[in-house]
Order: C-alpha cells, then sequence, then structure tokens
C-alpha cells in the first residue's frame, strides 16, 4: 500500500548541511577560544602526552568512522525504493567474506588501539615519577568542604586555593581529602585523580611554561563545591625560592586548632597563606578515619 | 507521630513552588477530566486492574512520558542557569537546589524513562513477535509495571514534600552517608530507586521465561525475530544486575537507618566499594537500555529495505558478546580512583572490545540495506539519525576507555556529550524509531507523518546543537554539574548555544505530543484496515490492529526467520486448528501493592516507622490473598474465538 514518494534526496541534502554546520563549527571554536581551550593547548609534559594518545586514538577511530557515514549516505540514496536502476536482490542475507571483514577489521583496530593504550597507561600511570634531571617537588593536597589545601612539607609552608611552583621541575602531588570524595584537577597540565578521605592517592605533573593554570573539583562534593578552585602558578625557580621565603614570613600559622577552623564548610575562598607549624598534618588527615576520636 | 516530616517540608524555593502548583493542578485536572467523562469504572476496570501485557505496555509509556516531561524540565533548568549563572550573577536557582536538580534529571531519565519505555516496548512487542497469548507470569508482570510507576510517582512526591538527593544521579558515599547529606533526599532516592529496580527484576526475570518458554509452534532459538534476541540478552543482563543495585542500595540504606559503616569514610567502611558496586549494576544497565534499542533498528532496517536482515547469525552472536563483555567493564567509570595501570589497562582493554561486535552490527545493518529497497518513511529517519550520532558517540567512548585520556576528559562535560550521544542518539531515538513502527500495530491508525518528520529535524539539530558544544567544553575545563562558573573561563557563548539547542529538542518534543494528538483526533482518517501497513516481516504484523486481547486466535506454526514474509512469497507451513484459550483474570492486587510501596517509601523516607510496618503487614497480607486464589482463568471456547476471529478478519482488508 506503501507507493508514496519520499523525497530522499531532500533528507539527505538536509542532514548533511545540518552535520557539516556543526562539524565545522567545531574547529571555528577552536580558532575562536584557543585560550580556554586547556585540554587542546596544554603546557605540561603530561597534558601534552594525554594530548598526543587523544589524537591518535581519534585519527585511527575516522579510518572507521568515515566509511561509515560514507556508505550510510551512498546507500540511502542509491538503494532508494524508486531507483530503478539498482539492484534488488531480496534473498541476500549473508556473505561469510563480507562478516570476516566487519568481525576482521574493527578486531585488528582494536587490537592496534589495544596495545597502544596498555603501552600508554603504564607510561602515563599517575603514580609513576616524571624523569628529570632535577628532584621532585612534594606537595601534599587536602581537599575539604570546599576548599583546597596545599602543604609543602619539605618547604614547611602552605597555602589555600594557590600554589606556586618551579617550572620544568617535576611536582609529586599526595592527595587526600577531608571531605566527600572530591576530584583533583588542572586541565593545562595533565589529568586528574580522585581525592578520597582515609586515602592517599599521587598524581605527578610538570609545567613546562611559566603562567597560571586553573585548577577544580571535578566530582561533586556537596553544596559549594562549584566553588572549589584554586589557581596553580609555575614561575622561575628564583621567583619560586623568593615566594616561599615571603610565605614563610606569613602571621598565619597552620596547625590542628588552625586546620579545623578550615573544616567549617565554606565556598569561593580568597587564597590564604600559612607558615606549616605541624609537619603532621596530611598524615594526621588521613589517619583520623582510621582511628575516629571522639572530640 | 510524624517521624522527621514536619510543616517545613513544603517550604521551597519559587521554581520549585511553580513546578509543584502545576503539578497538583495538572493532577486536579485530570481527575476532573475523568469524573467528567465517568470514566473512573473503565479505567479501574479496563486499566488499573489488568494483566493483559498491551495494556501493561501502553501504561508504562504513558507513565514514562509524564516522567519524561519532569526529566526534561530538570533539563531546560540546567540549561538556563549555566546559561546565566556566570561571575557576579549566581542564577535563578541556588547550588543545593541545582544539585538536587542534576540528581533528579538523571534518577528520572534512567529509572523511569528509559526503563520505563523499554519493559513498555517489551511487553507490546514480545508476546506478539513470539505468537504467544500472554507473557509467562501475568501477575508478576503487573506487579513489576506497579512498583516501577511507584518509584516514579515517589519522584513526584518528593517534588511536592521535602527535598530530592543533591548528591548526583548515583550518590556516591561519603558524600550521600548521615556525615554530609542529613536530610531526607538521599533516603528519598534510595527508596525510590529501590523500590522501582525490584520491580525491574521482576520483569526481567518475566520476560526472560516468556522468551524462552513462550513461543510457538517451531520457533527455535534461532528463529526468533531478532528484537527478541535482543530483548532476552537484557533481561539476562536485568536479572544478574539488578540485584547488585538492590543489595548495593540496602547496605547503603543500613549506614543511614543503622548506623552500620559500609560505606563511610571512617570506621572502617570504604566508599570505593560502593563506587564499584554501583557501577557493576550501573554498566550492564547501560545495555539493558541500549540492546532494545539495536533490536528495534533490527527489525525496522529489513522491514524498510524489503530485504532480510543481512548477517542474522553474526547479529546474534554480537548481542551475546556485548551481553557477557558488558559485565567485565565497570572500571571504566572511575580510572581517576588510582588503580594500578595493570588493573587499568585491563578494564581499558575489556571496554575497546565491545566496540567490536558494535561495529559489526552497524556494518551489518547497512549492508541490509545494500541491494535493498529503502524506503524513508519515519522510522528509518530515526535509524538514520542514530547511526550518524551513534558513530560519534562511539568514537569518543573509546577516547574516553583510554585510561590517560580518560584522566583528562573525566567527569568533564566530555563524558556528558558522549553518554547523552548514546542515550539519546541511540537509546532514545531507537524507541521513537520503535514508537513511530509499532504505533499503528496498538492503535490502528498511523502517526501524523507530517509533524513527525518535522519533530524529527528538531531532534536532529537540536541535539547536535546541543550536545557537540560540550565535547569542546570539556576540553575547556568545564566540569559536571557546575551551578555557577568565573567569566574568565570562557564558557559562557557555547553554554548559551547549548540552551538553544536544549530549546530547538523541546520543540521537537512538543511537536511529537503535537502529532500524536492530532493523529489521535484524526484517527478515522488515519486508520489503517491492514494490520500490516508497512510490508512487515514477523508475526506481529500477521493479526488485526489493534490485537485482540487473545493476541492469535491460532497459535502460529512457523518453520523460517521472518514467517509473514515467508507467507507472503507464499511458504507458510500448515497452521493448527482452534483451540480453548485460557486467559488470566484481571487483579488489583498488582494496583493495590505499587500504591502501599508509594506509602511505604515516604514512610522509610520520613521515618515513619509505625506506617511502614502497616505497608509491609498489607503488602504480605495482599500476596497471600493473591497466591492462595484459585479460579484466575477465563476459558474461551474454541468456537467462540473462531466466530470472534471471522468477525475481525471480515472487517479486514488483508493485503
Amino acid at each position: 500500500m506503501r507507493i508514496r514518494k519520499k523525497p530522499v534526496a531532500r533528507v539527505l541534502i538536509i542532514s548533511a548541511c545540518i552535520l557539516l554546520f556543526i562539524l565545522l563549527m567545531q574547529p571555528l571554536q577552536v580558532i575562536k577560544f584557543r585560550r580556554y581551550i586547556d585540554i587542546l593547548f596544554p603546557a605540561g609534559i603530561i597534558g601534552i602526552k594525554e594530548l598526543d594518545m587523544l589524537l591518535i586514538i581519534q585519527g585511527l577511530m575516522l579510518i572507521i568512522v568515515l566509511p561509515v557515514y560514507l556508505f550510510t549516505f551512498l546507500f540511502s540514496w542509491w538503494y532508494r525504493s524508486d531507483n530503478k536502476k539498482a539492484i534488488y536482490e531480496p534473498d541476500l542475507v549473508d556473505n561469510r567474506l563480507a562478516e570476516y571483514f566487519w568481525w576482521g577489521i574493527p578486531l585488528v583496530m582494536t587490537l592496534i588501539v589495544a596495545v597502544f593504550t596498555w603501552y600508554k597507561t603504564h607510561e602515563l600511570d599517575p603514580y609513576k615519577p616524571i624523569e628529570s634531571d632535577k628532584k621532585a617537588m612534594t606537595i601534599q593536597v587536602v581537599a575539604l568542604q570546599w576548599k583546597w589545601l596545599f602543604i609543602y612539607p619539605e618547604e614547611n609552608i602552605a597555602s589555600l586555593n594557590f600554589f606556586q611552583f618551579p617550572k620544568d621541575v617535576p611536582l609529586h602531588f599526595e592527595i587526600t581529602s577531608d571531605a566527600p570524595m572530591n576530584s583533583f584537577w588542572i586541565p593545562q597540565l595533565g589529568g586528574q585523580i580522585y581525592a578520597m578521605p582515609g586515602m592517599k592517592t599521587e598524581l605527578y605533573l610538570m609545567a613546562n611554561k611559566e603562567g597560571d593554570y586553573k585548577g577544580s573539583s571535578a566530582n561533586i562534593s556537596g553544596e559549594g563545591f562549584a566553588g572549589m578552585n584554586f589557581i596553580a602558578k609555575a614561575t622561575t625557580e628564583e621567583e619560586f625560592n623568593k615566594w616561599v621565603e615571603l610565605v614563610k614570613q606569613s602571621p598565619n600559622d597552620l596547625d590542628r586548632s588552625s586546620y579545623k577552623k578550615l573544616l567549617v564548610p565554606s565556598s569561593y575562598n580568597a587564597l590564604e597563606l600559612y607558615k606549616l607549624a605541624d609537619s603532621t598534618l596530611f598524615e594526621y588527615t588521613i589517619m583520623k578515619y582510621m582511628h575516629p576520636q571522639k572530640e | 507521630m510524624f517521624g522527621k516530616l514536619t510543616l517545613e517540608a513544603l517550604n521551597h524555593e519559587m521554581s520549585q513552588n511553580l513546578a509543584v502548583i502545576s503539578m497538583v493542578l495538572g493532577g486536579i485536572a485530570m481527575i476532573a477530566l475523568i469524573t467528567y467523562l465517568k470514566r473512573w469504572k473503565w479505567l479501574w476496570k479496563e486499566w488499573l486492574t489488568t494483566v493483559d501485557p498491551k495494556r501493561i505496555g501502553i501504561m508504562y509509556i504513558i507513565v514514562s512520558l509524564i516522567m519524561f516531561m519532569k526529566g526534561f524540565a530538570d533539563a531546560l533548568m540546567m540549561r538556563l542557569q549555566q546559561a546565566l549563572s556566570v561571575g557576579a550573577s549566581h542564577g535563578f536557582i541556588n547550588a543545593n537546589h541545582f544539585q538536587e536538580v542534576v540528581s533528579a534529571h538523571g534518577t528520572t531519565m534512567i529509572f523511569f524513562v528509559a526503563m520505563g519505555v523499554m519493559f513498555g516496548l517489551l511487553n507490546l512487542i514480545i508476546p506478539l513477535q513470539i505468537g504467544a497469548r500472554d507473557v509467562a507470569f501475568p501477575f508478576l508482570n503487573a506487579l513489576g509495571f506497579w512498583l516501577f510507576t511507584a518509584g516514579g510517582m515517589l519522584t513526584l512526591v518528593s517534588l511536592v514534600v521535602g527535598s530530592f538527593s543533591a548528591t548526583g544521579w548515583l550518590a556516591y558515599p561519603p558524600l550521600s552517608e548521615l556525615e554530609y547529606s542529613p536530610n531526607e533526599g538521599v533516603d528519598y532516592w534510595i527508596w525510590l530507586v529501590q523500590i522501582a529496580g525490584v520491580g525491574s527484576t521482576m520483569s526481567g526475570i518475566n520476560f526472560f521465561v516468556t522468551i524462552l518458554k513462550m513461543r510457538c509452534y517451531g520457533m527455535s532459538l534461532m528463529k526468533m525475530p531478532i528484537f527478541t534476541w535482543s530483548a532476552l540478552c537484557a533481561m539476562v543482563l536485568v536479572i544478574f544486575a539488578f540485584p547488585i543495585l538492590t543489595a548495593t542500595l540496602a547496605l547503603l540504606a543500613l549506614d543511614r537507618y543503622m548506623g552500620m559503616h559500609f560505606f563511610t569514610a571512617s570506621h572502617g567502611g570504604n566508599p570505593m566499594m560502593y563506587i564499584n558496586l554501583i557501577w557493576a549494576w550501573g554498566h550492564p544497565e547501560v545495555y539493558i537500555l541500549m540492546l532494545p534499542a539495536f533490536g528495534t533498528f533490527s527489525e525496522v532496517v529489513p522491514t524498510f529495505s524489503e530485504k532480510r536482515l543481512f548477517g542474522y547469525t553474526s547479529m546474534v552472536w554480537a548481542l551475546i558478546v556485548i551481553t557477557v563483555l558488558s559485565f567485565v567493564v565497570w572500571l571504566h567509570h572511575f580510572f581517576t580512583m588510582g588503580a594500578s595501570p595493570n588493573v587499568n589497562a585491563f578494564f581499558a582493554i575489556m571496554t575497546m572490545l565491545i566496540a567490536i561486535p558494535t561495529g559489526v552490527k552497524i556494518f551489518n545493518w547497512l549492508f541490509t540495506k545494500f541491494r535493498g529497497k529503502v524506503h524513508f518513511d519515519t522510522p528509518m529517519l530515526w535509524f538514520f539519525a542514530f547511526v550518524l550520532n551513534f558513530t560519534i558517540g562511539g568514537m569518543t567512548g573509546i577516547l574516553l576507555s583510554a585510561p590517560p585520556v580518560d584522566f583528562q576528559v573525566h567527569n568533564s562535560l566530555f563524558l556528558i556529550a558522549h553518554f547523552h550521544g548514546m542515550v539519546i542518539g541511540g537509546v532514545l531515538f531507537g524507541f521513537f524509531c520503535a514508537f513511530t513502527y509499532w504505533f499503528p500495530k496498538f492503535t490502528g491508525f498511523m502517526l501524523n507523518e507530517r509533524l513527525n518528520r518535522y519533530a524529527f529535524w528538531c531532534w536532529f539539530g537540536g541535539f547536535l546543537l546541543a550536545f557537540m558544544p560540550l565535547y569542546m567544553l570539556g576540553f575547556m575545563g568545564a566540569t559536571r554539574r557546575l551551578d555557577h562558573y568565573d567569566a574568565s573561563t570562557g564558557w559562557q557563548p557555547l553554554f548559551i548555544v547549548v540552551g538553544v539547542g536544549a530549546i530547538i529538542i523541546m520543540i521537537g518534543a512538543s511537536l511529537q505530543v503535537i502529532g500524536l494528538f492530532t493523529s489521535f483526533l484524526d484517527r478515522k482518517n488515519n486508520r489503517d484496515g491492514t494490520g500490516d501497513p508497512w510490508n512487515g516481516r514477523t508475526l506481529e504484523w500477521s493479526i488485526p490492529s489493534p490485537p485482540p486481547f487473545y493476541n492469535f486466535a491460532i497459535v502460529p506454526t512457523v518453520d523460517q526467520l521472518d514467517p509473514l514474509w515467508a507467507k507472503k512469497r507464499g511458504k507458510e507451513p500448515p497452521q493448527k486448528d482452534y483451540e480453548d484459550i485460557y486467559m488470566p483474570k484481571n487483579t488489583p492486587v498488582g494496583f493495590l501493592i505499587g500504591m502501599l510501596c508509594i506509602v511505604f517509601g515516604f514512610a522509610m523516607t520520613w521515618h515513619i516507622f509505625w506506617l511502614a510496618l502497616i505497608c509491609i503487614v498489607a503488602i504480605i497480607a495482599c500476596l497471600i490473598a493473591r497466591l492462595s486464589g484459585e479460579d484466575e482463568h477465563d476459558i474461551f471456547k474454541a468456537a467462540e474465538i473462531k466466530a470472534m476471529d471471522e468477525a475481525l478478519r471480515k472487517g479486514h482488508k488483508r493485503v
């Protein structure tokens, strides 16, 4: 009963136009918002390697996706019901060779990507120290409700929602949370890792350029988590040393009693700088979940 | 007496008050309309107490549609807030309410829209496709539906009384523990998901048994329609996965109600365990929704290409491979938890393997069109859009499955764009395809083609506009669930574009609803007298539309795939003769238990334990009453059925 003609050409042309419009928007967005697109323009070695991997996998995937797009349009057009020239073969239901092809091609592609992924996952393991002739600098990170505390155990200083570090020096983050789970993320430097209460996760990052890099919590942790932003500032070694000396002059001491004040939930906090008065503070924030004391 | 419930629970923000008022007014209007039309008795006898899967299927879809409106309103609020709340401005809803909206959106869309439409489709299609008159356990099926509805209604109740969970749709502890979420929100979430989840397990068992035991004569497993195969695989997933959800939520409830410490941060609890468990359910859940959509396309493409599905056997194996693999990939939802690279790489590779069977399916669909006669009716349009969107979603999925890349885009809007590409571009477009395809079967009239095409274009364009910029926002460091961001991030222009996309989608959805109503009003002109408007291939098109209550006057005998197609080409095996039919009687027990579950969930949420206890006793009493009933079937004599069938067929013009 269904002989009404369907405007196949119109459907294909309109959808192709919409697709092209949206796809062309992507490179235009990259040009227009260049300075905001942290992940595509990384400033640290980890971020650069992670981006490389993204682009390589993306390229491999296009080898499969583009033919699919092509065939979708081609077959829809050529085998439209009113095309007299097209062959109609209703009993063409299977073809061994073809089946081998499309189980085989994705299999081979996946194996290539899988081997590549295995190798890269080990290379870019967040716990793996970055190779460098400079000694890694340890920074302890505590996610609080809803701010980030950075402790420099070697320099005996601490800061809130801000930290400074020398460029080209590997950073070794030890991360925990004295709050619900958060995720520690500085997009321009490299990938994130969860900050969990009672546990310590680790992350190695390095900045290769000076600059202020935005960081945030990528995991919901309660009402004020949108305001959990911080700045990671990469400078030269001299500037960093000057900054450390400056912070050591700070009138604020960070010990357990002032830490307790930080535990009061608050959001959109301004930066603060502290002298570290209690060098076991980071261990304390983890261990207190192991041996909870009545307070 | 009333536990934690006080009048304070009715105090809301302005935007929520508006929603509550419009919802209550809508409810009153509905009741008034039913009373005016004097349809209460009809409603009770024909619908609320029914055990007929065709009726239950339609009710599933109506409930899902109502829940979709709520979930979609949530989405629009989020997008509006994110377009406005920059720098000094904090938008029109506060942070806590925003997080409730986010959590409600996810919960509603997955549990009460996607699951609802999925089970609705199964109820409608499966018995017809396998040549059965009913499902294996009609009462269990009705009970499953009412538990699902009870969960949905509890979501709406939470809008009016108290607040919803503000912890994201999966309520990760320790945020969802008493320490950080002391109010009733998470409790609402636990009980409404728990009730709906138990209902899903029941429906899963019912359809698993139905497909295995109730197929018509000669329909061996490898002669089953591919949609039925996809449903079988999805039901295996339901049966394995949903008990995990039930147990996990029970443990979280014990933490919150009894002071236990399964997932608390301190006292030896382990929040990571919850995240593992919830995704051990959560990943199969994705495929529970996805597989029936795959099945739908595997029915639609051959029908509209006038050609058998290319590579049926390999399609079945692809489904089975996906089913098995979906249980060994859950860790890819949290590569960032700090597992060793060996663990991460293992789960990454397992995830990538799923791309193989999925790719095979896409190629087989494409080659079903090859040397076919492709008709571009609306269902085929949805398939077309599905392929285009799903391949983009699949591609970004592979990116996300590589741990080092995932570290950079995890929990960002890139992830959101990916899974909405799968859930909208895959699941939802699949359901729309199914809806436009099978609609005439159950109503006896066609949908308004023109309006549906306009709706299609709105969805197609709107979807791309609303979600493609999210990939870029993810690259710009925008994370999910943010109620506010700084102007220096440069995100606002793209958020505005995304908002416009959402509005175009809204126009599309409205056009669909209008299309539904105009088709209904104009049903005399759109009537399909043939029962087979699309030149179908499977058994459901061999009977009149809408199907009589007994589905098949004679249980069909089949000897190959696509039995109706074979019949059209003169290759029908000899059929049996009329026989007596046993049909189950209606029962109000499912409905009653559903209503009791709403009260139970509400009472537990507000710690009104005496009321909860009464509900439990009443539910057990209902079950005992039901289980001790004896006369549960109506018998229809063969001669009676023959007369009805001949009368029906006389009214129908066969092709």
